[in-house]
């Protein structure tokens, strides 16, 4: 009964969101609030379990920062509550700062110094074992080089302190090509995950729901 | 179920379905073709109504393909097959049901894999939303599939722990600050699957499955980068294009959407014949996904010369 319950619901709160195919935006309205009602529901109960970690901890300057929160209840006392708020946002800053630098910055420039011919051994080596397959070594020569100049034209198109012509702008001119493939590639992929999600939806009103597979 | 609504052999069913099917579809976008040529509108719903035929069409009569692993793929699945016997492996479940579609079929390949081969894994999940669907795949994989294995001695499930980047950061030093237990209430110390670990740092391997925040992102940002612990990671296809730079320095192999998932399977097909009868999701998506990307490029070919016609049209005007 219980499952019965929960198929029927999430057959029609589908077809809700699937009716804006045909521009009835009554259907999808109501099914918007009944998520924006279930979100709002979850992000008070992470509230709640945030300060409740404040409160739970054996530290009192933690249980002190909960009750700060929880002064926000209080109309007088509400300013209160942006002390620990304001400890949360710099705690989680201070943390991101130091692994993005690490990671993002100083891996990422790291990983662009890609040798640009890879396990080189002379021109006759590289004839004679010549091989298109993706793991073969013009492939991973074509890859670095890829990565190499995508990455130096891409700088170069948001250089604006020189005047876009020339080398240069033609360098930019290669870096704008270089951003709209990776933008096709998102894009792409985009596509590709949307039709994952109709799939599943299509597969559980067919089997969970119609029973037509298995 | 159709075979057997209507007492037909399903291989007879599904070839005349799939004939059916595309044959439906092909002279659909014929008739668009002929339609745009005369410089007749189309509207959007006939289009949304061929993606909803070409997306269902194949997931009534199977439609399947080749896979073959990409290297970013093979990667991965080469570093999980070359562990040695007993290593600790964590998967971290970081996703919600609207990503499940995609993200799940690759969580269940990477458990089967690392159950498979006798390791030692870990789940948890930094998602609320992520518990459930590892509970899933817990009683459809784990228990239903390898029945042998016990909890505690061969897997172990931490749950959910509510903090972010928080956990991570707790974790990457100190595994029972953060889960003194494990989602029964059952102390780590008492697990045989928690001995010799205290941090991230005595894992051989972790696997992140997800697609938003916190995820692979973060993962690699406190944990992986930080105590060098190789990475893999199963990812939505939307986030999988800014996760490729972590390749192949600080991840090991990247599964990204559907296709990752198909591909993963396909190698775990091979290598293990007990898997060939298993449910494969993510090779079964595939033949809608080809499907629908058809007709996706068919409309865009349609609507160029349907642009490039009429532009020459207002030119001769």
């Amino acid at each position: 009964m219980r499952r019965t319950t929960i198929i029927a619901m999430a057959v029609v709160l589908g077809l809700f969101i699937l009716s804006w195919i045909l521009r009835s935006a009554s259907y999808v309205t109501v099914q918007e609030h009944y998520l924006i009602g279930g979100l709002k529901v979850t992000f008070s109960a992470f509230l709640t379990l945030a300060i409740l970690s404040f409160l739970y901890k054996d530290n009192p300057f933690y249980k002190f920062l909960g009750i700060m929160l929880l002064m926000r209840l209080s109309r007088n006392r509400g300013w209160l509550a942006r002390w620990p708020l304001a400890f949360i946002v710099g705690t989680t800053a201070g943390l991101n700062f130091v692994r993005y630098l690490r990671s993002d910055f100083m891996e990422q420039v790291s990983a662009t110094f890609v040798p640009l011919f890879v396990d080189w051994k002379g021109v006759g080596y590289f004839i004679s074992h010549f091989s298109l397959s993706a793991s073969g070594q013009f492939v991973a020569i074509v890859a670095n080089w890829v990565i190499f100049l995508g990455v130096i034209c891409g700088i170069i198109y948001f250089f604006f302190s020189k005047e876009h012509k020339g080398v240069f702008g033609a360098a930019s001119r290669v870096g704008i090509w270089v951003l709209m493939i990776t933008f096709g590639a998102s894009f792409g992929y985009t596509v590709m995950g949307r039709i994952s999600l109709l799939v599943g939806r299509i597969t559980f009103l067919f089997r969970d729901w119609l029973g037509w597979i298995s | 179920m159709l075979d057997v609504t209507f007492g037909i052999p399903l291989v007879v069913l599904s070839d005349v379905g799939q004939a059916i099917s595309l044959l439906l579809i092909g002279g659909g976008l014929l008739w668009i073709f002929i339609r745009s040529l005369k410089a007749k509108e189309v509207d959007r719903r006939v289009v949304f109504l061929f993606i909803f035929f070409a997306v269902a069409a194949p997931i009534l009569f199977p439609i399947t393909f080749q896979e073959k692993a990409t290297p970013i793929v093979k990667k991965l699945f080469d570093k999980v097959e070359s562990l040695p016997a007993g290593s600790k492996v964590l998967i971290a479940f970081d996703f919600d049901p609207a990503m499940a579609p995609e993200v799940q079929p690759m969580a269940n390949a990477f458990t089967r894999h690392c159950l498979v081969k006798g390791y030692k894994v870990i789940f948890m999940s930094l998602w609320a939303t992520g518990q459930a669907l590892l509970t899933q795949t817990l009683e459809r994989v784990v228990k239903g599939e390898f029945p042998e294995k016990q909890e505690g001695v061969d897997y172990i499930n931490l749950g959910y722990k509510a903090g972010n980047e928080g956990v991570l950061n707790v974790i990457v030093t100190n595994f029972r600050m953060m889960f003194p237990t494990d989602v029964n209430g059952v102390p780590l110390d008492s697990t045989a699957v928690f001995d010799g670990i205290k941090s991230c740092g005595d894992l051989d391997l972790i696997i992140s499955v997800g697609g938003g925040k916190p995820g692979i992102k973060e993962w690699v940002l406190f944990v992986g980068d930080r105590v060098n612990v190789p990475m893999g990671a199963g990812v939505a296809a939307v986030v999988a294009p800014q996760l490729y730079p972590y390749y192949p320095k600080q991840l090991l192999g990247l599964l990204g959407g559907v296709k990752g998932a198909a591909e993963y399977e396909s190698e775990l097909v091979k290598h293990y014949s007990r898997f060939e009868h298993t449910d494969t999701p993510g090779l079964r998506m595939m033949g809608p996904q080809t499907l629908a990307h058809v007709v996706i490029m068919a409309f865009i070919v349609i609507g160029n010369i349907s642009y490039f016609i009429g532009r020459r049209r207002e030119r001769r005007r």
